[in-house]
Protein backbone atom coordinates (compact mmCIF):
# COMPACT_ATOMS: atom_id res chain seq x y z
CA UNK A 1 0.00 0.00 0.00
CA UNK A 2 2.75 2.27 1.07
CA UNK A 3 4.33 1.44 -2.60
CA UNK A 4 1.40 2.43 -4.24
CA UNK A 5 1.27 5.59 -2.55
CA UNK A 6 4.50 6.23 -3.26
CA UNK A 7 3.88 5.47 -6.91
CA UNK A 8 0.24 7.47 -7.14
CA UNK A 9 2.26 10.72 -5.58
CA UNK A 10 5.17 10.78 -8.37
CA UNK A 11 2.74 10.06 -11.09
CA UNK A 12 0.14 12.76 -10.05
CA UNK A 13 3.09 15.07 -9.82
CA UNK A 14 4.66 14.66 -13.54
CA UNK A 15 0.89 14.00 -14.44
CA UNK A 16 0.06 17.48 -13.91
CA UNK A 17 2.65 19.13 -15.92
CA UNK A 18 1.31 17.00 -18.56
CA UNK A 19 -1.83 18.25 -17.93
CA UNK A 20 -0.90 21.80 -18.27
CA UNK A 21 1.33 21.39 -21.39
CA UNK A 22 -1.62 19.49 -22.56
CA UNK A 23 -4.18 21.89 -21.85
CA UNK A 24 -1.67 24.42 -23.33
CA UNK A 25 -1.88 22.41 -26.77
CA UNK A 26 -5.67 22.30 -26.47
CA UNK A 27 -6.22 25.78 -26.15
CA UNK A 28 -4.18 26.66 -29.13
CA UNK A 29 -5.47 23.80 -31.32
CA UNK A 30 -9.15 25.25 -30.25
CA UNK A 31 -8.26 29.07 -31.50
CA UNK A 32 -6.57 28.42 -34.40
CA UNK A 33 -6.43 24.41 -35.11
CA UNK A 34 -2.34 24.66 -34.77
CA UNK A 35 -0.57 21.55 -32.95
CA UNK A 36 2.16 23.65 -31.27
CA UNK A 37 5.12 21.42 -31.34
CA UNK A 38 7.04 24.14 -29.76
CA UNK A 39 4.73 23.60 -26.05
CA UNK A 40 7.63 22.17 -24.42
CA UNK A 41 9.57 25.04 -25.08
CA UNK A 42 7.60 27.30 -22.80
CA UNK A 43 8.42 24.86 -20.43
CA UNK A 44 11.95 25.24 -20.70
CA UNK A 45 11.87 28.89 -21.18
CA UNK A 46 9.94 29.10 -18.08
CA UNK A 47 12.22 27.01 -15.88
CA UNK A 48 15.71 28.47 -17.86
CA UNK A 49 15.12 31.97 -17.21
CA UNK A 50 13.99 31.63 -13.74
CA UNK A 51 17.38 29.79 -12.84
CA UNK A 52 19.71 32.53 -14.56
CA UNK A 53 17.80 35.68 -13.14
CA UNK A 54 18.13 33.68 -9.57
CA UNK A 55 21.29 33.33 -10.41
CA UNK A 56 21.82 36.71 -11.49
CA UNK A 57 20.96 38.25 -8.21
CA UNK A 58 17.05 38.38 -8.85
CA UNK A 59 14.67 37.80 -5.91
CA UNK A 60 13.07 34.25 -7.40
CA UNK A 61 9.08 36.06 -7.13
CA UNK A 62 10.40 38.64 -9.36
CA UNK A 63 12.33 36.22 -11.60
CA UNK A 64 9.48 33.82 -12.03
CA UNK A 65 7.36 36.88 -13.34
CA UNK A 66 9.60 37.93 -15.75
CA UNK A 67 9.78 34.27 -16.81
CA UNK A 68 6.49 34.13 -17.49
CA UNK A 69 6.40 37.55 -19.07
CA UNK A 70 9.66 36.31 -21.42
CA UNK A 71 7.64 33.16 -22.46
CA UNK A 72 4.37 35.43 -23.46
CA UNK A 73 6.90 37.29 -25.69
CA UNK A 74 8.38 34.33 -27.05
CA UNK A 75 4.52 32.68 -27.24
CA UNK A 76 3.30 36.07 -29.13
CA UNK A 77 6.04 36.42 -31.59
CA UNK A 78 5.99 32.68 -32.93
CA UNK A 79 2.35 33.22 -33.64
CA UNK A 80 3.08 36.74 -35.37
CA UNK A 81 5.67 36.13 -37.08
CA UNK A 82 5.93 31.95 -37.77
CA UNK A 83 2.08 31.27 -37.73
CA UNK A 84 0.00 33.99 -38.89
CA UNK A 85 1.78 34.34 -42.34
CA UNK A 86 0.89 30.92 -42.81
CA UNK A 87 -2.33 31.07 -42.46
CA UNK A 88 -4.31 29.22 -44.50
CA UNK A 89 -1.51 26.25 -45.03
CA UNK A 90 -2.43 22.92 -44.17
CA UNK A 91 -2.31 21.33 -40.82
CA UNK A 92 1.13 19.45 -41.79
CA UNK A 93 2.30 22.46 -43.25
CA UNK A 94 1.76 24.24 -39.51
CA UNK A 95 3.10 21.05 -37.51
CA UNK A 96 6.60 21.28 -39.37
CA UNK A 97 6.55 25.18 -38.66
CA UNK A 98 6.11 24.54 -35.00
CA UNK A 99 8.56 21.81 -34.88
CA UNK A 100 10.73 24.30 -36.63
CA UNK A 101 10.38 26.97 -33.77
CA UNK A 102 11.01 24.38 -31.10
CA UNK A 103 14.24 23.58 -32.55
CA UNK A 104 15.09 27.25 -32.98
CA UNK A 105 14.04 27.74 -29.59
CA UNK A 106 15.89 24.90 -28.18
CA UNK A 107 18.90 26.08 -30.09
CA UNK A 108 18.42 29.91 -28.79
CA UNK A 109 18.45 28.27 -25.19
CA UNK A 110 22.01 26.75 -25.62
CA UNK A 111 23.83 30.19 -26.65
CA UNK A 112 21.72 32.41 -24.26
CA UNK A 113 21.98 29.82 -21.35
CA UNK A 114 23.87 26.86 -21.39
CA UNK A 115 23.88 23.02 -22.03
CA UNK A 116 23.90 22.24 -18.24
CA UNK A 117 21.15 20.97 -15.82
CA UNK A 118 19.69 23.69 -13.34
CA UNK A 119 17.97 23.39 -10.02
CA UNK A 120 15.93 26.20 -8.13
CA UNK A 121 15.33 25.88 -4.41
CA UNK A 122 11.70 24.66 -3.42
CA UNK A 123 9.57 26.97 -1.76
CA UNK A 124 9.04 25.20 1.42
CA UNK A 125 11.96 23.37 1.61
CA UNK A 126 13.03 19.33 1.01
CA UNK A 127 11.57 17.82 4.28
CA UNK A 128 9.23 15.12 2.67
CA UNK A 129 5.86 14.84 4.41
CA UNK A 130 4.73 11.80 5.27
CA UNK A 131 1.69 10.08 4.67
CA UNK A 132 0.51 6.86 4.89
CA UNK A 133 4.02 5.68 4.77
CA UNK A 134 4.80 7.20 1.70
CA UNK A 135 6.42 10.01 0.79
CA UNK A 136 5.81 13.26 -0.75
CA UNK A 137 7.56 16.47 -1.36
CA UNK A 138 6.44 19.58 -0.32
CA UNK A 139 7.09 20.59 -4.17
CA UNK A 140 4.97 18.29 -5.42
CA UNK A 141 2.24 19.69 -3.60
CA UNK A 142 2.85 23.29 -5.23
CA UNK A 143 3.06 21.72 -8.32
CA UNK A 144 -0.47 20.24 -7.66
CA UNK A 145 -1.88 22.93 -6.16
CA UNK A 146 -0.39 25.34 -8.74
CA UNK A 147 -2.24 22.86 -11.67
CA UNK A 148 -5.37 22.91 -9.96
CA UNK A 149 -5.27 27.09 -9.50
CA UNK A 150 -4.17 27.38 -13.47
CA UNK A 151 -7.59 24.86 -14.27
CA UNK A 152 -9.88 26.65 -12.19
CA UNK A 153 -8.84 29.83 -13.45
CA UNK A 154 -8.93 28.97 -17.18
CA UNK A 155 -12.31 27.38 -16.46
CA UNK A 156 -13.85 30.06 -14.55
CA UNK A 157 -12.58 32.96 -16.91
CA UNK A 158 -13.63 30.83 -20.27
CA UNK A 159 -17.25 30.12 -19.23
CA UNK A 160 -17.68 32.90 -17.17
CA UNK A 161 -16.59 35.73 -19.65
CA UNK A 162 -18.18 37.14 -22.97
CA UNK A 163 -14.14 37.00 -23.75
CA UNK A 164 -14.15 33.57 -22.87
CA UNK A 165 -17.24 32.34 -24.44
CA UNK A 166 -15.65 34.51 -28.14
CA UNK A 167 -12.90 32.01 -27.52
CA UNK A 168 -15.65 28.96 -27.37
CA UNK A 169 -17.35 29.99 -30.37
CA UNK A 170 -14.04 30.39 -32.70
CA UNK A 171 -13.42 26.86 -31.76
CA UNK A 172 -16.72 26.05 -32.62
CA UNK A 173 -17.06 27.70 -35.76
CA UNK A 174 -14.09 30.27 -37.34
CA UNK A 175 -16.57 31.36 -39.82
CA UNK A 176 -19.21 32.29 -37.56
CA UNK A 177 -17.11 34.10 -35.34
CA UNK A 178 -16.03 36.30 -38.26
CA UNK A 179 -19.09 36.74 -39.01
CA UNK A 180 -20.23 38.12 -36.16
CA UNK A 181 -16.95 40.37 -35.79
CA UNK A 182 -15.27 38.06 -33.46
CA UNK A 183 -11.09 39.38 -34.87
CA UNK A 184 -10.11 35.29 -34.78
CA UNK A 185 -6.59 36.32 -35.42
CA UNK A 186 -6.70 38.15 -32.10
CA UNK A 187 -7.95 35.04 -30.78
CA UNK A 188 -5.59 33.13 -31.86
CA UNK A 189 -2.43 35.93 -30.53
CA UNK A 190 -4.44 35.27 -27.30
CA UNK A 191 -4.18 31.32 -27.10
CA UNK A 192 -0.66 31.09 -27.64
CA UNK A 193 -0.25 33.68 -25.00
CA UNK A 194 -2.05 32.08 -22.20
CA UNK A 195 -0.44 28.62 -23.60
CA UNK A 196 2.58 30.10 -22.91
CA UNK A 197 1.95 31.36 -19.89
CA UNK A 198 0.47 28.07 -18.37
CA UNK A 199 3.91 25.95 -19.75
CA UNK A 200 6.28 28.99 -18.17
CA UNK A 201 4.36 28.41 -14.40
CA UNK A 202 4.70 24.32 -14.75
CA UNK A 203 8.42 25.32 -15.84
CA UNK A 204 8.97 27.15 -12.49
CA UNK A 205 7.06 25.49 -10.65
CA UNK A 206 8.20 21.58 -11.68
CA UNK A 207 11.98 22.74 -11.68
CA UNK A 208 13.10 22.03 -7.95
CA UNK A 209 11.75 18.30 -8.73
CA UNK A 210 12.63 17.63 -12.43
CA UNK A 211 15.46 19.96 -13.05
CA UNK A 212 15.68 21.96 -16.12
CA UNK A 213 18.25 22.29 -19.23
CA UNK A 214 17.87 23.72 -22.64
CA UNK A 215 16.28 20.47 -24.04
CA UNK A 216 13.97 19.42 -21.28
CA UNK A 217 10.82 20.68 -23.51
CA UNK A 218 11.46 17.86 -26.43
CA UNK A 219 9.99 15.06 -24.67
CA UNK A 220 7.62 17.33 -22.68
CA UNK A 221 5.85 18.32 -25.82
CA UNK A 222 5.65 14.95 -26.71
CA UNK A 223 4.12 13.59 -23.97
CA UNK A 224 1.86 16.52 -23.14
CA UNK A 225 0.55 15.81 -26.94
CA UNK A 226 0.48 12.14 -26.09
CA UNK A 227 -1.80 13.37 -22.95
CA UNK A 228 -3.78 15.82 -25.31
CA UNK A 229 -4.31 13.06 -27.76
CA UNK A 230 -5.68 10.16 -25.14
CA UNK A 231 -8.00 13.19 -23.46
CA UNK A 232 -9.11 13.35 -26.73
CA UNK A 233 -7.62 16.59 -28.71
CA UNK A 234 -9.73 19.60 -28.42
CA UNK A 235 -11.40 19.12 -24.80
CA UNK A 236 -9.76 20.69 -21.98
CA UNK A 237 -11.42 18.45 -19.47
CA UNK A 238 -9.24 15.39 -21.93
CA UNK A 239 -6.21 17.49 -21.44
CA UNK A 240 -6.25 17.42 -17.74
CA UNK A 241 -7.72 13.83 -17.42
CA UNK A 242 -4.78 12.78 -20.26
CA UNK A 243 -2.49 14.52 -18.70
CA UNK A 244 -2.88 12.66 -14.64
CA UNK A 245 -3.67 9.34 -16.55
CA UNK A 246 -0.38 9.70 -18.41
CA UNK A 247 1.88 10.53 -15.42
CA UNK A 248 -0.21 7.53 -13.35
CA UNK A 249 0.64 5.09 -16.00
CA UNK A 250 4.52 6.06 -16.36
CA UNK A 251 4.79 6.43 -12.51
CA UNK A 252 2.84 2.82 -12.08
CA UNK A 253 5.21 1.21 -14.78
CA UNK A 254 8.38 2.39 -13.87
CA UNK A 255 7.38 1.01 -10.02
CA UNK A 256 5.68 -2.23 -11.06
CA UNK A 257 7.92 -3.19 -14.12
CA UNK A 258 10.74 -1.31 -15.20
CA UNK A 259 11.79 2.21 -15.17
CA UNK A 260 13.18 1.51 -18.55
CA UNK A 261 9.83 0.74 -19.98
CA UNK A 262 7.82 3.15 -18.18
CA UNK A 263 7.44 5.51 -21.54
CA UNK A 264 6.80 2.37 -23.63
CA UNK A 265 4.26 1.20 -21.17
CA UNK A 266 2.86 4.65 -21.26
CA UNK A 267 2.65 5.05 -25.07
CA UNK A 268 1.49 1.32 -25.81
CA UNK A 269 -1.84 2.33 -23.09
CA UNK A 270 -2.23 5.45 -25.30
CA UNK A 271 -2.26 3.30 -28.54
CA UNK A 272 -4.89 0.79 -27.19
CA UNK A 273 -7.03 3.76 -26.48
CA UNK A 274 -7.27 5.47 -29.42
CA UNK A 275 -7.49 2.26 -31.28
CA UNK A 276 -10.78 1.49 -29.44
CA UNK A 277 -11.51 5.64 -29.60
CA UNK A 278 -9.74 6.76 -31.85
CA UNK A 279 -11.08 10.10 -30.96
CA UNK A 280 -9.77 9.59 -27.44
CA UNK A 281 -11.45 9.53 -23.98
CA UNK A 282 -13.29 13.25 -23.93
CA UNK A 283 -13.21 13.60 -27.44
CA UNK A 284 -16.00 13.93 -30.22
CA UNK A 285 -16.26 13.28 -33.79
CA UNK A 286 -16.95 16.28 -36.03
CA UNK A 287 -20.61 16.10 -37.11
CA UNK A 288 -21.35 18.71 -39.59
CA UNK A 289 -25.21 19.24 -39.34
CA UNK A 290 -26.60 20.79 -42.95
CA UNK B 1 -26.45 52.00 -49.44
CA UNK B 2 -23.95 49.50 -50.46
CA UNK B 3 -22.35 49.32 -54.15
CA UNK B 4 -20.29 46.53 -55.44
CA UNK B 5 -18.50 46.81 -58.33
CA UNK B 6 -16.37 44.59 -61.02
CA UNK B 7 -16.28 42.42 -58.23
CA UNK B 8 -14.17 39.05 -59.19
CA UNK B 9 -13.38 36.34 -56.64
CA UNK B 10 -11.56 33.10 -56.62
CA UNK B 11 -11.63 29.61 -55.13
CA UNK B 12 -7.84 28.92 -56.05
CA UNK B 13 -7.38 29.42 -59.93
CA UNK B 14 -11.13 28.87 -60.76
CA UNK B 15 -12.79 32.41 -60.45
CA UNK B 16 -16.08 32.18 -59.29
CA UNK B 17 -17.59 35.50 -59.74
CA UNK B 18 -16.42 37.52 -62.79
CA UNK B 19 -17.07 41.05 -62.97
CA UNK B 20 -20.18 41.24 -60.55
CA UNK B 21 -21.78 44.71 -59.96
CA UNK B 22 -25.27 45.19 -57.85
CA UNK B 23 -26.59 48.59 -55.79
CA UNK B 24 -28.50 47.93 -52.97
CA UNK B 25 -30.49 51.47 -52.06
CA UNK B 26 -30.78 52.27 -48.09
CA UNK B 27 -34.54 50.68 -47.18
CA UNK B 28 -34.83 48.36 -49.19
CA UNK B 29 -34.57 44.17 -49.68
CA UNK B 30 -32.86 43.69 -52.72
CA UNK B 31 -32.77 39.80 -54.24
CA UNK B 32 -30.36 37.76 -55.75
CA UNK B 33 -31.86 35.10 -57.46
CA UNK B 34 -30.02 32.31 -59.20
CA UNK B 35 -29.31 28.21 -59.26
CA UNK B 36 -26.83 26.45 -56.76
CA UNK B 37 -22.98 27.51 -57.72
CA UNK B 38 -24.20 30.50 -59.19
CA UNK B 39 -21.63 32.43 -56.97
CA UNK B 40 -24.38 33.98 -54.60
CA UNK B 41 -22.72 32.91 -51.14
CA UNK B 42 -19.10 33.78 -52.53
CA UNK B 43 -21.12 37.02 -53.14
CA UNK B 44 -22.20 37.59 -49.97
CA UNK B 45 -19.16 35.98 -48.22
CA UNK B 46 -16.87 38.24 -50.65
CA UNK B 47 -19.13 41.63 -49.02
CA UNK B 48 -18.70 40.65 -45.59
CA UNK B 49 -14.96 39.96 -45.81
CA UNK B 50 -14.72 36.33 -45.29
CA UNK B 51 -13.77 35.34 -49.11
CA UNK B 52 -10.84 36.96 -50.55
CA UNK B 53 -11.53 39.15 -53.55
CA UNK B 54 -9.74 39.50 -56.63
CA UNK B 55 -10.34 42.26 -58.31
CA UNK B 56 -13.59 45.33 -58.06
CA UNK B 57 -14.80 47.39 -55.33
CA UNK B 58 -16.95 47.88 -52.71
CA UNK B 59 -18.84 50.43 -51.59
CA UNK B 60 -20.76 51.21 -48.47
CA UNK B 61 -22.10 54.62 -47.17
CA UNK B 62 -19.39 55.51 -50.01
CA UNK B 63 -16.73 54.51 -48.29
CA UNK B 64 -14.55 51.79 -49.91
CA UNK B 65 -14.97 48.68 -47.69
CA UNK B 66 -13.17 45.73 -49.86
CA UNK B 67 -9.65 46.11 -47.71
CA UNK B 68 -11.36 46.62 -44.42
CA UNK B 69 -11.61 43.09 -41.89
CA UNK B 70 -14.44 41.25 -41.51
CA UNK B 71 -14.72 42.28 -37.43
CA UNK B 72 -14.55 45.86 -38.83
CA UNK B 73 -17.50 45.20 -41.58
CA UNK B 74 -19.65 44.25 -38.58
CA UNK B 75 -18.71 47.40 -36.92
CA UNK B 76 -19.53 49.54 -39.96
CA UNK B 77 -23.28 47.55 -39.83
CA UNK B 78 -23.11 44.65 -42.30
CA UNK B 79 -24.13 41.38 -40.53
CA UNK B 80 -25.07 38.49 -41.94
CA UNK B 81 -27.21 35.51 -41.11
CA UNK B 82 -24.61 32.82 -43.45
CA UNK B 83 -26.01 29.61 -45.14
CA UNK B 84 -26.40 26.70 -43.03
CA UNK B 85 -27.12 29.01 -39.84
CA UNK B 86 -23.51 28.34 -38.38
CA UNK B 87 -24.71 28.79 -34.84
CA UNK B 88 -21.90 28.42 -32.04
CA UNK B 89 -23.48 24.99 -31.40
CA UNK B 90 -21.96 24.45 -27.91
CA UNK B 91 -23.17 27.77 -26.61
CA UNK B 92 -26.51 28.70 -25.31
CA UNK B 93 -29.24 30.57 -27.24
CA UNK B 94 -28.36 33.81 -24.90
CA UNK B 95 -24.76 33.19 -25.45
CA UNK B 96 -24.91 33.01 -29.14
CA UNK B 97 -27.19 36.31 -29.33
CA UNK B 98 -24.39 37.90 -26.70
CA UNK B 99 -21.79 36.94 -29.23
CA UNK B 100 -23.92 38.47 -32.14
CA UNK B 101 -23.51 41.82 -29.97
CA UNK B 102 -19.16 41.41 -29.89
CA UNK B 103 -18.59 44.45 -32.07
CA UNK B 104 -20.73 46.79 -29.37
CA UNK B 105 -19.57 44.85 -26.55
CA UNK B 106 -19.06 46.93 -22.95
CA UNK B 107 -22.64 48.03 -23.92
CA UNK B 108 -25.66 47.13 -23.04
CA UNK B 109 -26.99 44.56 -24.91
CA UNK B 110 -30.45 43.72 -23.11
CA UNK B 111 -32.71 45.56 -25.03
CA UNK B 112 -30.83 44.10 -28.10
CA UNK B 113 -31.98 40.91 -26.98
CA UNK B 114 -35.04 41.86 -25.64
CA UNK B 115 -35.99 42.60 -29.02
CA UNK B 116 -35.37 39.63 -30.47
CA UNK B 117 -37.13 37.45 -27.80
CA UNK B 118 -40.26 39.51 -28.80
CA UNK B 119 -39.58 38.89 -32.51
CA UNK B 120 -38.86 35.04 -31.87
CA UNK B 121 -40.83 34.19 -28.40
CA UNK B 122 -39.19 30.63 -28.63
CA UNK B 123 -36.12 31.34 -28.81
CA UNK B 124 -36.98 33.27 -24.91
CA UNK B 125 -38.54 29.78 -23.39
CA UNK B 126 -35.82 27.89 -24.41
CA UNK B 127 -32.65 30.26 -24.16
CA UNK B 128 -30.58 28.33 -21.80
CA UNK B 129 -30.49 25.53 -24.46
CA UNK B 130 -27.11 25.41 -26.41
CA UNK B 131 -27.96 26.05 -29.95
CA UNK B 132 -26.67 22.58 -31.33
CA UNK B 133 -30.19 20.90 -29.81
CA UNK B 134 -32.77 23.13 -32.01
CA UNK B 135 -34.47 22.26 -34.53
CA UNK B 136 -33.61 23.85 -37.84
CA UNK B 137 -36.50 26.67 -37.54
CA UNK B 138 -35.47 27.69 -34.17
CA UNK B 139 -31.81 27.56 -35.38
CA UNK B 140 -32.79 29.97 -38.36
CA UNK B 141 -34.46 32.19 -35.54
CA UNK B 142 -31.17 32.04 -33.67
CA UNK B 143 -28.97 33.07 -36.82
CA UNK B 144 -31.31 35.81 -37.99
CA UNK B 145 -31.85 37.26 -33.99
CA UNK B 146 -27.68 36.93 -33.94
CA UNK B 147 -27.37 39.26 -36.53
CA UNK B 148 -29.53 41.85 -35.34
CA UNK B 149 -27.40 41.90 -32.27
CA UNK B 150 -25.25 43.97 -33.72
CA UNK B 151 -27.50 46.58 -34.60
CA UNK B 152 -26.60 46.59 -38.74
CA UNK B 153 -27.80 49.07 -40.99
CA UNK B 154 -27.21 46.11 -43.84
CA UNK B 155 -28.42 42.77 -43.33
CA UNK B 156 -27.44 39.94 -45.37
CA UNK B 157 -29.34 37.06 -45.67
CA UNK B 158 -27.97 33.86 -47.50
CA UNK B 159 -30.71 31.03 -48.06
CA UNK B 160 -32.65 31.72 -44.81
CA UNK B 161 -35.82 29.20 -46.07
CA UNK B 162 -33.25 26.04 -46.82
CA UNK B 163 -34.60 23.20 -45.17
CA UNK B 164 -37.31 24.51 -43.33
CA UNK B 165 -40.95 23.32 -43.48
CA UNK B 166 -43.38 25.89 -45.99
CA UNK B 167 -45.01 27.21 -43.12
CA UNK B 168 -42.23 27.93 -41.41
CA UNK B 169 -40.56 29.84 -44.58
CA UNK B 170 -43.40 31.93 -44.86
CA UNK B 171 -42.75 33.15 -41.05
CA UNK B 172 -39.44 33.73 -41.74
CA UNK B 173 -39.61 36.01 -44.91
CA UNK B 174 -42.84 37.44 -43.28
CA UNK B 175 -40.04 38.20 -40.34
CA UNK B 176 -37.89 40.13 -43.14
CA UNK B 177 -40.44 41.70 -44.47
CA UNK B 178 -40.95 43.34 -41.34
CA UNK B 179 -37.31 43.90 -40.55
CA UNK B 180 -37.03 45.57 -43.61
CA UNK B 181 -40.48 47.97 -42.50
CA UNK B 182 -38.50 49.01 -39.42
CA UNK B 183 -36.07 50.40 -41.37
CA UNK B 184 -33.63 47.78 -42.43
CA UNK B 185 -31.59 47.54 -45.67
CA UNK B 186 -31.43 43.84 -46.74
CA UNK B 187 -29.55 42.04 -49.47
CA UNK B 188 -31.53 38.34 -49.73
CA UNK B 189 -30.26 35.15 -51.20
CA UNK B 190 -33.37 32.75 -51.87
CA UNK B 191 -33.80 29.51 -53.46
CA UNK B 192 -37.08 30.08 -53.15
CA UNK B 193 -37.25 32.78 -55.97
CA UNK B 194 -40.87 33.17 -55.86
CA UNK B 195 -41.41 34.28 -52.39
CA UNK B 196 -38.48 36.53 -52.33
CA UNK B 197 -39.62 38.25 -55.53
CA UNK B 198 -42.48 38.87 -53.42
CA UNK B 199 -40.81 40.83 -50.57
CA UNK B 200 -38.24 42.10 -52.62
CA UNK B 201 -37.88 45.70 -54.42
CA UNK B 202 -35.33 45.02 -56.41
CA UNK B 203 -33.69 41.79 -57.74
CA UNK B 204 -30.68 40.64 -59.69
CA UNK B 205 -30.55 37.24 -61.65
CA UNK B 206 -26.68 36.19 -61.33
CA UNK B 207 -25.68 32.79 -63.26
CA UNK B 208 -22.62 31.24 -63.81
CA UNK B 209 -20.96 34.41 -61.71
CA UNK B 210 -22.14 36.74 -63.56
CA UNK B 211 -25.48 39.01 -63.62
CA UNK B 212 -27.33 38.51 -66.13
CA UNK B 213 -31.04 40.43 -65.29
CA UNK B 214 -31.61 43.02 -62.95
CA UNK B 215 -34.55 45.31 -62.66
CA UNK B 216 -37.70 46.05 -59.93
CA UNK B 217 -38.96 42.79 -58.38
CA UNK B 218 -41.81 42.96 -60.44
CA UNK B 219 -39.69 43.79 -63.73
CA UNK B 220 -37.94 40.22 -63.17
CA UNK B 221 -41.00 38.46 -62.03
CA UNK B 222 -42.37 38.86 -65.59
CA UNK B 223 -38.92 38.36 -67.59
CA UNK B 224 -39.50 35.21 -69.59
CA UNK B 225 -36.28 33.69 -69.02
CA UNK B 226 -36.51 34.37 -65.07
CA UNK B 227 -39.86 32.50 -65.04
CA UNK B 228 -38.89 29.74 -67.12
CA UNK B 229 -35.85 29.02 -65.09
CA UNK B 230 -36.59 30.04 -61.95
CA UNK B 231 -39.98 30.39 -61.26
CA UNK B 232 -41.06 26.68 -62.93
CA UNK B 233 -43.88 28.98 -65.24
Amino acid sequence: MAEFLQFAFSGLTVGAVYALVALGFTLIYNASDVVNFAQGEFVMIGGMTTVFLTLAGVPLPLAALIAVVAAVAVGLSLHRFAIEPARGASAVVLIMITIGASIFLRGAAQVVFDKRFHSLPPLFGNDPIRIGGASILPQSLVVLAGAVVIVVLLWVFIDRTLFGKAVIATAANRLAARLVGIDTRRMGSFSFAVSAAIGAIAGILVTPITLTSYEVGTLLALKGFAAAMLGGMGSAVGAVVGGIMLGLLEAFAAGYLSSQYKDAVAFLVILIVLFVMPHGLFGRAKIERV
Amino acid sequence: MLSVENLTSAYGRIEALHGVSIEVGAGQIVTLVGANGAGKTTLLRAISGVQPITAGSIRFDGKPIERLPSHDRVAAGITQVPEGRQLFAPLTIEDNLKLGAWSRRGADVTPEIARVYALFPMLYERRSTPAGALSGGQQQMLAIGRALMARPRLLLLDEPSMGLAPILVDQILETIHGLKRGGLTILLVEQNARAALAIADRAYVLETGRITASGTAAEVQVDERVREAYLGV
